[in-house]
């Protein structure tokens, strides 16, 4: 009994030794954590969760291994709880969280997950009220737009926002003197982008535009977040209309000049670094190793505008609780751990999402500083126009998705015609809003109920 | 005989008949049910209308269907030669058996990646022909506007992967050939050619069986070189079926699919059994 009560004492010392360290220390390298799981409830003063067991944190971002690897031995190591951060495509993602809410119970501590997805489950009641973890980071300045967003239209703080991105352009050096004449590649039209491309084509006889078409590629957020609004000012309410099939009759015709292998790039940054791209576009995350590797060679810029202004697509991930979670107390410490402006910083060097509080930005390497400015200038553009990811599809986001890739398959790679492979998806896509009931979103004027797809 | 073992055949044969009824059997029933449910549960066609109308369902199904028609009579003609090779005791016979089975060692996906590093545009190949000047520009092997081209490659790649099962199973085949047929052969006078004709490939006959069903069902599986290779610009039934289940979340379709590569798998097993019957077939 004695030794017991002595061995617990040694136990907390030695907790209390490791904290003093690293509060010491902020970014001391210290992937050790102190033995959890003693349901020792007197938790550190600072909310670092020292002792209260294991935490899962299943994510739809940072799904790729790379990135998840960095999450768990970068991101979270100076963590002072156990964490394991599981990334999760969006299907198994959804299909795990709705399990657990099913079952009662289970060992899902933090979700990280998109608006869109956010607002699927607060819509089933499935996440837990943030209020107090909102008022205990006020401090930071969260950006107060995100936080409006994690309310989801309701009075509860139902997910706290975590980290942005976006998608933004990026060339090799080499690309810049086909220019077409009095193109200023800071300001581009998409117009303007295939010139570019026709002139690479004629000059050197290559296809050197790229698009990220493959499996893993992004390419159904460049038609929801950039073609189809820059072209038609919406997305799902202009599906058909007769801007959407100039849209479709512009990328048919640019893809003349899109390197045809574009079927099998996922990430950009691979194609662009190895010369096969010259001019790319596709999520920042996913051009970072680019810009890092070769900042003499290859430089960022914001996307080009269409007829109706400069789209864009501003990814917001953000951090909520299931009301099913194994661990919330640990999983808020988590929450306000991620939230640090110092795990800000490290989230940005590391994976390149960009932070959500207001914090001067850490010393970056010129590839991260030349995505930042492409990145404000995007959003600062006189024609700026914010696109937002799909908001509450739920389950049905993947098959969305899927109707943009089908008519991209049916009008670009198969040669078909635009007006009617729009007309033979549009019961798809409805289908999808039936599903869910999912109304509108902006860009598409708001609906009552269920958005109509035009 | 039969009699005298009384019940312990059956005791034997138990437990892998409840091992194949449990995770077999079980699964695809469950996978057929799945296939004639809609997503709310209901029974009927409309997952198998869903996966006819699929934008890429022709495709994949075509595409499939050459991949099994190209790659396996490739395979069969490599491994005989293989297995010939290495039946004919050349000096370091020990040698080509490891060298032809190396691909065995590899992972589906890793192969594809290799072969990937070769034909990418910067990749070996076209690195290798550039060199030595017989291209001016790269080739793009990967376009999905040359299906045929995407189609060979993938047929090149599965080739060099996947033969050595079916070399193996031909060698142990060749090696139960008894020697004295083969003798009486040369006391005949016959030729090489007449010795493989007449007896090696009649003797071979149902390991040649075994390779094919086994081969066949594994062709019409064919994902992650695809993947690894062709990305999204060559559809297969294996990748649709997946990318329902895990892309779209429809599992309904994605089971439709995966029933679909299993009525195709069995056909072409029934096939080979009728056409390619063994002696004891023969007998029965």
């Amino acid at each position: 009994m004695r030794t017991n009560e002595r061995l617990h004492r040694w136990r907390l010392l030695a907790i209390t030794a490791v904290m003093a360290l690293v509060m010491g220390a902020c970014t001391a390298d210290d992937g050790a954590s102190p033995d959890g799981g003693n349901g020792d409830s007197a938790s550190p003063a600072n909310g670092n969760g020292a002792g209260t067991g294991e935490i899962v944190m299943v994510s739809s971002q940072l799904v790729p291994t790379a990135e998840q690897e960095l999450m768990n031995n970068e991101i979270l190591a100076d963590f002072e709880g156990e964490v394991e951060f599981v990334g999760l495509d969006a299907g198994p993602f959804n299909d795990q969280i709705q399990a657990q809410e099913q079952a009662g119970e289970g060992e899902i501590s933090l979700i990280g997950g998109l608006d869109g997805e956010f607002s699927s489950f607060g819509a089933d009641g499935l996440l837990m009220d943030l209020s107090d973890v909102a008022e205990d980071l006020a401090d930071l300045g969260i950006n107060e737009t995100y936080l409006e967003f994690g309310k989801l239209g309701t009075d509860q703080q139902l997910y706290i926002p975590w980290m942005q991105a976006t998608y933004v352009m990026a060339a090799r050096t080499e690309a810049l003197e086909y220019l077409p004449d009095g193109a200023d590649v800071n300001d581009l039209t998409w117009q303007q982008l295939t010139d570019w491309g026709a002139n690479i084509e004629a000059e050197t006889g290559e296809r050197r535009l790229g698009f990220p078409a493959g499996e893993d590629g992004l390419l159904h957020r460049f038609f929801q977040g950039y073609s189809y609004p820059a072209f038609t000012g919406g997305v799902n309410t202009t599906f058909t209309s007769s801007e959407a099939v100039e849209m479709w009759n512009w990328l048919a015709d640019t893809w003349e000049y899109v390197n045809p292998a574009s079927t099998t790039y996922g990430f950009m940054q691979e194609p662009l670094q190895s010369g096969e791209v010259w001019v790319a576009w596709d999520h920042t995350a996913r051009l970072i190793q680019a810009l890092e590797n070769m900042p003499d060679e290859i430089i960022a810029f914001p996307v080009p505008s269409g007829p109706e202004g400069k789209a864009y697509m501003p990814v917001v991930a953000g951090l909520g609780i299931p009301t099913t979670s194994a661990n919330p107390e640990g999983a808020k410490d988590l929450i306000r751990y991620l939230l640090s402006p110092e795990t800000q910083a490290a989230t940005l060097s590391a994976v390149s999402f960009f932070p959500v509080i207001e914090s001067d930005l850490p010393d970056v390497g010129p590839g991260l500083q030349a995505e930042i400015d492409a990145v404000e200038a995007q959003l600062n553009a006189a024609d700026a126009l914010p696109a937002y990811l799909p908001v509450g599809l739920g389950d049905q986001g993947g098959a969305y998705s899927q109707v943009f890739r089908d008519v991209f398959q049916g009008v670009v790679l198969d040669g078909g015609d635009p007006a009617t492979i729009l007309e033979e998806q549009l019961p798809n896509l409805q289908a999808v809003f039936e599903a869910s009931g999912a109304p509108c979103w902006p860009p598409d004027p708001e609906s009552d109920g269920a958005c109509q797809a035009q | 005989m039969t009699a005298r073992l009384g019940w312990a055949p059956y005791a034997l044969l138990l437990p892998s008949v409840l091992f194949l009824a449990l995770f077999f059997a079980t699964p695809m029933v469950q996978a057929f049910t799945l296939a004639f449910q809609a997503p709310d549960g209901s029974f009927g066609l409309a997952s198998i209308e869903r996966m006819l109308g699929d934008a890429s369902f022709r495709d994949a199904l075509l595409t499939t269907i050459a991949l099994v028609v190209l790659v396996i009579p490739i395979q069969f003609a490599l491994a005989m030669s293989m297995a010939l090779v290495i039946n004919a005791q050349l000096k370091g016979q020990g040698m080509w058996l490891y060298v032809y089975a190396l691909p065995l060692g590899i992972s589906e996906l890793a192969a594809g990646i290799v072969w990937v590093s070769i034909f990418t545009q910067s990749g070996w190949l076209n690195s290798v022909l550039m060199g030595i000047g017989i291209l001016e520009r790269p080739i793009t092997w990967q376009s999905a506007e040359t299906p045929w081209l995407l189609i060979g490659i993938v047929v090149i790649a599965e080739a060099w992967r996947a033969t050595s099962i079916i070399m193996i199973i031909l060698v142990a085949g060749l090696q139960s050939i008894p020697r004295e047929f083969l003798e009486a052969a040369d006391v005949y006078g016959a030729t090489t050619w007449q010795k493989v004709r007449r007896v090696v490939l009649p003797m071979l006959r149902p390991s040649l069986q075994v390779a094919l069903i086994l081969r066949t069902i594994l062709a019409f599986q064919v994902f992650a070189t695809v993947i690894a290779l062709a990305g999204s610009g060559l559809d297969v039934l294996a990748d649709e079926a997946q990318r329902w289940a895990t892309d779209i979340d429809n599992d309904n379709v994605a089971a439709a699919y995966a029933g679909l590569i299993l009525i195709l798998s069995l056909v072409s097993t029934v096939l080979f059994l009728v056409l390619l019957p063994t002696r004891e077939e023969h007998q029965a």
